[in-house]
């Protein structure tokens, strides 16, 4: 199905099963244990054998001599796979650096070596014996230092790393109230609960990798490319995931070491990143440093907008896309973005959490916050006095919906926002010092072609196959409720398959756009279902309505089963889609608002209260969506105050590299967390009339937490994260 | 992990021995610490003694009108001990304030004190570590320090001590019992317990070899407000910054111990009689041969700043 005009009224529209707050499907298989993750699919392939992998222990140069005798006679092993013993390797498409390193060693902690052996204790003592002689070369390891020498990063077509509309300089210098400020943003790491695992398993020369993967034709397709053999080869089974957040779009040492353990011994072998391993050997958000400059009228109207960022990453690799929101998210006549790249031999920079949007928001939203200041206006009235309709850097082009201000106006209101007090460091409550920030949410809306084949069995149940992944995301669910509203069922009576490359190729888990995509690619399917099943009853396919387990026209009736009676129907689609998003500028909106209280002794910084109201189109499911919200909410909260892959530079490595030293929230920082979504629908954006919500909920966040830690404090906080140490020295006395 | 022996040892003084017999011998009881170093091959004995068979978990009263903590003491047991938290209320809420409700349900008193420390080069086998591996060097000290020690560093080493509980042990004036492989006993100051680095950061403790903690004696009660505030960057489950355990008496007068900030819970007797002219004046006096990284001169004004509070909250 190409969906190339707007969505009009359709089945979905009739919300019995979407829309309405369902409990996930796949949750008692969750909270039983029985849902089966890569590293725990013992039954899938017999006589399983264990993989441990050795990490480089430099950050760049060369391997000189690797001593495998003491590993290759160690109790239990089988096989020792190295890049000299592996043959000849490609390397992915979607890989910066190779997945198993030597003789030259990219990054610290690429993989130099897998051990197998009979047990994973065998595999891991083996593998501490591996001794790996290196010849360490310089490397560059400070984005600080590299920034004044970074080029512009490489453009294409669609995406220019360098934009200019009107005469920004012009504009800036003679605007009558102006901020020109830096931000940083620290390396952060996915530190996602689930480690990176596989098992992989040949049959002749046929793998399956059973893995923990969001994207599986993607995936498919590079590890067939590395390993030099055809697609149609290689099955990837991922069912189910314990969190990605990015981290796991491509493949990783742990797929591809299993599939070369595996070849060499002769068996199937399971690998699983070890905790340790993840933060230096997998990809991580990179660091970034950005400049903001705003120029605005005294009565508050941006007449100039300039965002600059710089980041680095190994040679080859790609930006962070920092500036990506500044192009839509205000008006303002006069304007530029740029993007500098430096190379950096770091460990791969890329995709986390809303890339992009999630580092250029905590320096843009508090840029705002400072302006605002500056023209003595409400932070509120100066976003909602600078919104547009159109995207500012092609005026002819209207968004398909835009209700950041509702968002605003509205989250103001529920959260209490004229309680705040202006002046900074006003408010106290005991020893806490009290302070409200306010930030604008906004992330993009993807769409992504999307299979799905269906199936209405002999017992009408209707059964969804797509290799679409649930990362947690309640994929499940919501393509259950697509199927059931669409062929007029119960929730129960549909079945979802996931996650398995010989299913139909889907949108995959990246960018938000997995669930307004996947849906679209299950409603193509069961518009073609229906079609079958009218034409095998006998309808006139115009009229019929599909509801209540029985297809209707007028006042017939026929059960669903009755078209399968004699055998199922299997229909089977993918949705494309036209240039809507062309002629339309799509996006997903919300307000974030912050309460914090910083102890006034030291310094540390306590969430109180937090709200998000979110714009995203019709949500699918309210209470999946809103645990997507809070779930990003956190991990904005995390960016705030504690994420950040400290890179010790003289050695070029992340050195907090366990959940020790690399710290996320837990449960005593959350406070309450309100989501709220605006009651809406877009048509522009798919059938479904969704959007994304997965990564709109930690756009924003950051700044939300500065700005209300400002508002306590009065102490302005431009390096992230923002923690006591920078602050002490500026914090009032104790008494 | 390397491969290792196992034993499980059936008296106090038998474990001590078996620990002298058997060099690189190491005992085990909760293993909190131990295990997660051993699969990282930071630690490697040869050799575990597993002394959670000793009936050492009593925690009772003493003779004197103190208190006896066994050795094996599970941490949630000792904090949740009425009698502990009634009368020595500084240590029940340093043992809350560390770890999560997990460990402390497996972690030990003596294996509290012995933990090792939380410096990520010591965590790193391919980095240099004079505590990790004698002699290698110090990555800490022009590397990421930003939690390391302050004072009574060396050139060799500037971890801290990661526990809680000692430092409410520490001001507690706790002495730690041991019994040795011939049998002798002792018992232990815990003032003298912990070590500065100086060239020999990787020996902690005055413990001998085999000598085993068998249990950690408190003195009768001393009353006041007791009082532990821990800094840290999340709210839970995360090592301080720096904290503070302080007992304050009425007329001011008081013990503070800090930690986050030494090798050792950081306690300096001279400094507390300077307690009733406030905050700055004892922390001057704690910290007086401070000796700061980039990454953690923040702990001079957090000291003073935590303990300043401390002190509001007693006079409250």
């Amino acid at each position: 199905m190409k969906f190339d005009t707007p969505a009009t009224t359709n089945p979905i529209d009739r919300m019995k099963v979407i829309g309405q707050p369902l409990d996930r499907i796949d949750g008692p298989l969750k909270v039983s244990g029985t849902a089966r993750y890569a590293y725990e699919q013992h039954d899938v392939a017999a006589n399983q054998a264990y993989g441990h992998i050795v990490g480089a222990a430099i950050a760049k140069g060369r391997i000189v001599a690797m001593d495998l005798d003491a590993a290759r006679k160690a109790p239990g092993v089988l096989s020792i796979v190295t890049a000299e013993s592996a043959g000849k390797l490609d390397k992915g498409k979607y890989n910066t650096a190779k997945l198993l390193g030597g003789p030259e060693i990219e990054h610290y902690h690429q993989a130099v070596t897998l051990v197998v052996a009979e047990s994973f204790e065998q595999a891991r003592a083996a593998a501490q014996l591996v001794k790996v002689r290196y010849d360490e070369t310089k490397g560059a390891f400070d984005l600080d230092a590299a920034k004044s020498g970074a080029p512009d990063a490489p453009s294409d077509e669609d995406s220019p790393t360098q934009t200019s509309v009107g005469d920004f300089d012009g504009a800036f210098a003679s605007a009558p109230v102006t901020l020109d400020q830096s931000y940083s943003t620290p390396d952060q790491s996915h530190a996602m609960m689930e480690p990176h695992a596989s098992i992989a398993q040949w049959e002749g020369d046929k793998l399956t990798l059973w893995t923990s993967n969001q994207m599986i034709a993607w995936s498919v397709g590079d590890m067939a490319k590395t390993l030099g053999i055809p697609k149609e080869n290689i099955r990837l089974v991922s069912p189910y995931i314990g969190g990605g957040f990015g981290g796991k779009l491509f493949n990783r040492a742990d797929a591809l070491l299993a599939a070369l353990g595996a070849r060499a011994a002769k068996r199937p072998v399971k690998v699983a990143l070890q905790r340790p391993l993840i933060f230096n050997n997998t990809t991580h958000r990179p660091a970034t440093i950005q400049r903001i400059r705003i120029g605005a009228t005294p009565d508050g109207k941006i007449t100039a907008i300039g965002h600059e960022s710089w980041s680095g990453d190994l040679k080859d690799g790609q930006p962070e896309l920092a500036t990506q929101q500044t192009k839509l998210l205000y008006a303002g006549a006069n304007r530029m973005t740029s993007l500098k790249l430096a190379v950096l031999d770091l460990p791969e920079g890329n995709a986390m959490r809303a890339p992009g949007e999630a580092p250029g928001l905590m320096a843009l939203e508090i840029a705002m916050d400072e302006m605002a200041e500056k023209l003595n206006m409400d932070p509120v009235a100066f976003r909602v006095l600078n919104d547009t309709q159109v995207d500012p850097e092609k005026p002819k082009l209207p968004f398909s919906q835009r209700h950041l201000v509702e968002c605003l106006r509205q989250g103001a209101e529920r959260f209490g926002w004229d309680k705040r007090s202006a002046k900074p460091g006003t408010a106290r409550d005991g020893n806490w010092l009290v302070g409200m920030g306010v930030a604008s949410a906004f992330r993009g809306n993807l769409v992504m072609k999307s299979g799905a084949r269906v199936t209405l069995g002999k017992d009408g149940v209707v059964t969804v196959f797509s290799d679409m992944t649930d990362i947690g995301t309640g994929s499940y669910t919501i393509m259950a409720q697509t199927a059931a509203e669409m062929m007029g069922l119960p929730i129960g009576k549909v079945k979802v398959e996931l996650g398995d490359s010989s299913f139909p190729a889907s949108a995959g888990s990246g960018g938000q756009w997995g669930a307004n995509s996947a849906t679209s690619g299950v409603y193509a399917a069961c518009v073609k279902l229906r079609e079958a099943v009218v034409q095998k009853l006998g309808f006139n396919s115009a009229d019929a309505v599909f509801e209540d387990g029985a297809v209707k026209t007028g006042n017939r009736a026929v059960p669903l089963t009755q078209a399968v009676s004699d055998g199922e129907i299997t229909a089977e689609d993918t949705i494309e889609f036209g240039d809507l998003d062309k002629t339309h500028a799509q996006a997903t909106f919300g307000g974030h608002f912050v309460e914090v209280g910083v102890d006034a002794a030291t310094g540390e910084v306590r969430l109180r209260r937090m709200l998000a109201v979110c714009s995203a189109g019709r949500i699918l499911n309210p209470k999946s969506a809103r645990s997507q919200v809070i779930g990003a909410m956190t991990m904005g909260a995390g960016a705030a105050l504690m994420e950040h892959l400290v890179v010790d530079k003289r050695r070029g490595f992340f050195v907090n590299h366990d959940l020790a030293g690399y710290e996320v929230p837990v449960h005593a920082d959350i406070p309450h967390q309100e989501v709220v979504f605006l009651d809406e629908t877009d048509p522009m954006s798919s059938p479904m009339k969704a959007k994304g919500v997965g990564e709109l909920g930690i756009c924003g966040v950051g700044a939300a937490v500065a700005n209300a830690i400002y508002n306590a404090t009065g102490v302005r906080v431009r390096d992230y994260p923002i923690t006591l140490d920078k602050m002490i020295d500026r914090l009032p006395a104790v008494s | 992990m390397k491969s290792f022996t196992y034993e499980r040892a059936g008296s106090p003084a038998a474990a001590a021995a078996a620990a002298l017999k058997t060099p690189g011998g190491k005992f085990i009881a909760g293993g909190t610490n131990l295990l997660d170093l051993m699969k990282l091959e930071i630690e490697t004995p040869r050799h575990l003694i597993d002394v959670n068979d000793l009936a050492l978990d009593k925690i009772e009263p003493t003779q004197d009108g103190g208190m006896r903590i066994g050795a094996l003491a599970r941490n949630t047991d000792l904090a949740a001990d009425a009698r502990i938290r009634r009368d020595y209320g500084l240590l029940s809420r340093a043992l809350l304030a560390g770890a999560s409700g997990q460990l402390r349900n497996k972690a030990t008193t003596a294996g509290n004190l012995l933990q090792r420390t939380r410096c990520p080069y010591f965590y790193d086998t391919n980095q240099p570590c004079n505590k990790r591996q004698p002699g290698s060097g110090c990555s800490a000290i022009e590397g990421y320090s930003r939690q390391l020690a302050i004072v009574e560093t060396s050139e060799a080493c500037i971890a801290t001590h990661p526990s809680d509980m000692a430092i409410a042990m520490r001001a507690l004036d706790a002495q730690i019992e041991t019994v040795k492989p011939d049998g002798a006993t002792r018992a232990i100051p815990i003032a003298e317990f912990y070590r500065a680095p100086g060239d020999t950061p990787h020996i902690e403790t005055a413990l001998e070899t085999g000598e085993l903690i068998t249990a950690v004696t408190l003195p009768k009660p001393v009353g006041g407000k007791q009082i532990y505030k821990k800094v840290r960057d999340r709210a839970s489950y995360a090592f301080a910054l720096v904290s503070v355990g302080a007992i304050i008496q009425q007329d001011g007068s008081g013990r503070v111990t800090v930690g986050g900030v030494a090798h050792k819970p950081w306690r300096v007797e001279a400094a507390e009689a300077r307690l009733p002219q406030g905050a700055k004046a004892v922390t001057d006096g704690l910290l007086a041969n401070a000796r700061t990284t980039k990454d953690n001169a923040f702990k001079l004004p957090l000291v003073e700043r935590t303990l300043a509070a401390v002190l509001a909250e007693a006079r409250a």
